[in-house]
């Protein structure tokens, strides 16, 4: 039912495309909804990161889109195949399916390395799969290593390495078979922030180098502001926000933007009137507050701020306080809108965050603004 | 007498040795084969699971020497005779086979599922995963499973001697028991503890050198050759915080 909206929302070819995707588990009687109705839309290109805590259905999403689960209803289409239509009705994974497969690269948080298998073996399992030659699978590994900076590791097994070092190898596997998506299944959650970062790095600098869309699922807000482009926010097996960093900023009570960039502060008196206001683009670099400051000659406390680039451009949050009721503030405020920012009156908006409301009419209004941007 | 207990060992060993490669040659898909039929697994087949598991556990349940009279008409028409040891290795062989298969089950249980999904999302059919991960990642504790195979079969074995299978267990009552010539008696059973210890040995070796590679957990200890490092996370200063 929201796929409409959200196709006319995108620019750009999705590669990934979710409609209605349902799974629910049954065991001994019981059903658990893991996915309830998800639409997603991954463009080309882009590294699109799920958020959600656990249990929120991010893996089973993951898990669905190469249909290492069967979902119960819906359809997944990558890169321009239904495999929902492919994957037939039996259990079992037929041929055009594992090969559709293969064309989608997949990292875990385990890494899931063969242990009796060298690094470089390792990295060729899935052109062994693929039936390639010997000779061209030892090229290609080799070559695949050297990509993700481990070339002088080939010879080592899974256990001499450390775990930044292992995902590395997990990545040049997921590379194998020239995938155009790469799916990541918390890759760096059981990895130190530092190695963290590199791992991060390296899915950045593959995605620009290779024009490799990725989809990531994490827990980590940090891995979301590192590297996505756009995120989604998962809760209870539905999908509540989503959309590109700066629209998600730019939508009034977005919870996404304020776990990105938390501002917090009370105001000092009653007779205050406490604005958010979200800076991005060209406004960022505005002295913006001094100008409101000098323009309207009132006195303006900063009670938080977070600034950040996001994908490689400055956005920040900033909550401030002005003299006097909102009606007061009026003219001040529209000043702020003119000059292209975001402004959310903590009174309403942010006093009661958007609480995600189960069922389709509390289903928040994502990305309907902003997208002009 | 040595010739006599040459011939007996030589006897029990091309027995064990035949039964031991069939019973592995049927028990390792056997054994897999439970495990992918199995709740879960890339076959799943609830019937199909618990009727193969049914036979799995009759065969094991079975005792050895009854086995082998109720398998008497099958061994016949197979080598055409129910004595001597060709005879024999027919009922040890279906014997064994349950008993590596449910040895084979609960090894490639233990393989990490992520593995499997790993090769799945390579696009790898099941054979891939059976080939890939499921029997080379669970090597070393099948490895260990098919000496305790062989060891059983050794004491199996000395059964079939009973019936005229011929072997050390024949020479053991034979001789010692209906003979009371209690000396031989013990000479085959020193000699059975050393076959035994020596496979015990080899096995042990193998499992341990194709697990060497890491795989640490599942890896089987091998007491005699251990030579115990100091663990390198002791050593350093925990008391940093």
């Amino acid at each position: 039912m929201h796929s409409l909206r959200l196709a006319l929302d995108s620019d750009g070819t999705p590669v990934i495309t979710t409609s209605g995707l349902t799974k629910v588990y049954r065991s001994r009687g019981r059903e658990v909804t893991a996915l309830d109705g998800v639409d997603l839309q991954v463009r080309e290109g882009e590294v699109f990161g799920v958020i959600g805590q656990s249990g929120a259905g991010k893996s089973s999403l993951i898990r669905c889109i190469n249909l290492l689960e069967k979902p119960t209803s819906g359809t997944v289409m990558v890169d321009g195949v239904d495999l929902t239509a492919l994957a037939g009705r039996g259990p079992r994974a037929g041929k055009e399916l594992r090969q559709a497969r293969s064309r989608i690269g997949m990292v875990f948080q385990h890494f899931n390395l063969l242990s009796s298998r060298t690094v470089q073996s390792n990295v060729e399992v899935p052109l062994e799969i693929l039936g390639v030659s010997g000779k061209e699978r030892s090229r290609k590994a080799l070559e695949l290593l050297d990509l993700v900076g481990l070339a002088d590791k080939a010879k080592n097994y899974p256990s001499q390495l450390s775990g930044g070092q292992k995902q590395r190898v997990g990545i040049a596997r997921a590379l194998a078979g020239d995938p155009k998506v790469l799916l990541s299944d918390e890759a760096t959650s059981a990895l130190d922030p530092e190695t963290t970062r590199s791992i991060l790095e390296l899915i950045r600098d593959l995605n620009r180098q290779l024009g490799l869309t990725v989809l990531l699922i994490t827990h980590e807000m940090d891995v979301v502001k590192t590297i996505c482009d756009s995120a989604a926010l998962m809760e209870r097996g539905r999908i509540v926000e989503s959309g590109t960093v700066a629209e998600l900023l730019a939508t009034p009570g977005s919870q996404l933007a304020d776990a990105l960039f938390p501002v917090s502060g009370e105001a000092t008196e009653a007779d205050r009137t406490v604005v958010d206001v979200t800076f991005h683009g060209e406004a960022a670099t505005q002295p913006v507050i001094s100008q409101l400051s000098r323009t309207y000659n009132i006195d303006i406390s900063i009670l938080g701020a977070a600034m950040d680039t996001v994908g490689g451009r400055q956005i920040g949050r900033m909550r401030i306080e002005l003299p006097g009721r909102y009606e007061e503030n009026v003219v001040p405020i529209g000043f702020l809108r003119e000059q292209g920012l975001q402004v959310e009156i903590a009174g309403d908006a942010a006093g009661a965050p958007l609480l995600v409301t189960e069922g389709g009419a509390g289903n928040p209004h994502l990305v309907k603004e902003g997208v002009a941007k | 007498m040595q010739p006599l207990l040459e011939t007996a060992s030589l006897e029990t060993l091309r027995m064990v040795g035949w039964s031991t490669l069939i019973a592995i040659l049927g028990g390792l898909p056997l054994g897999v084969f439970l495990v992918l039929t199995d709740r879960g697994g890339l076959l799943q087949n609830a019937a199909v699971n618990k009727v193969v598991g049914q036979v799995v556990n009759i065969g094991r349940s079975m005792p050895f020497i009854i086995l082998m009279v109720a398998l008497m008409p099958l061994t016949r028409s197979i080598t055409g005779t129910t004595i001597g040891v060709e005879a024999a290795i027919v009922p040890l062989a279906i014997g064994a086979i349950p008993f590596f298969a449910r040895l084979v089950e609960t090894s490639v249980r233990e393989v990490d599922h992520g593995l499997v999904e790993a090769v799945q999302s390579m696009g790898g059919n099941t054979w891939a995963v059976v080939r890939k991960v499921l029997v080379p990642e669970s090597l070393p504790s099948l490895i260990s499973g098919a000496t305790t195979t062989v060891v059983a079969l050794i004491g199996y074995s000395a059964m079939a001697g009973a019936v005229g299978g011929g072997g050390l267990g024949n020479i053991a009552i034979t001789y010692g028991y209906q003979r009371f010539e209690t000396g031989l008696m013990w000479v085959t059973i020193a000699i059975l503890a050393v076959v035994i210890s020596v496979i015990q040995f080899i096995g042990d070796y193998a499992a341990r050198a194709v697990s060497r590679k890491g795989r640490g957990a599942t890896a089987p200890k091998l007491r005699l050759l251990r030579n115990t490092p100091a663990p390198a996370a002791a050593v350093e200063p925990t008391k940093a915080a």
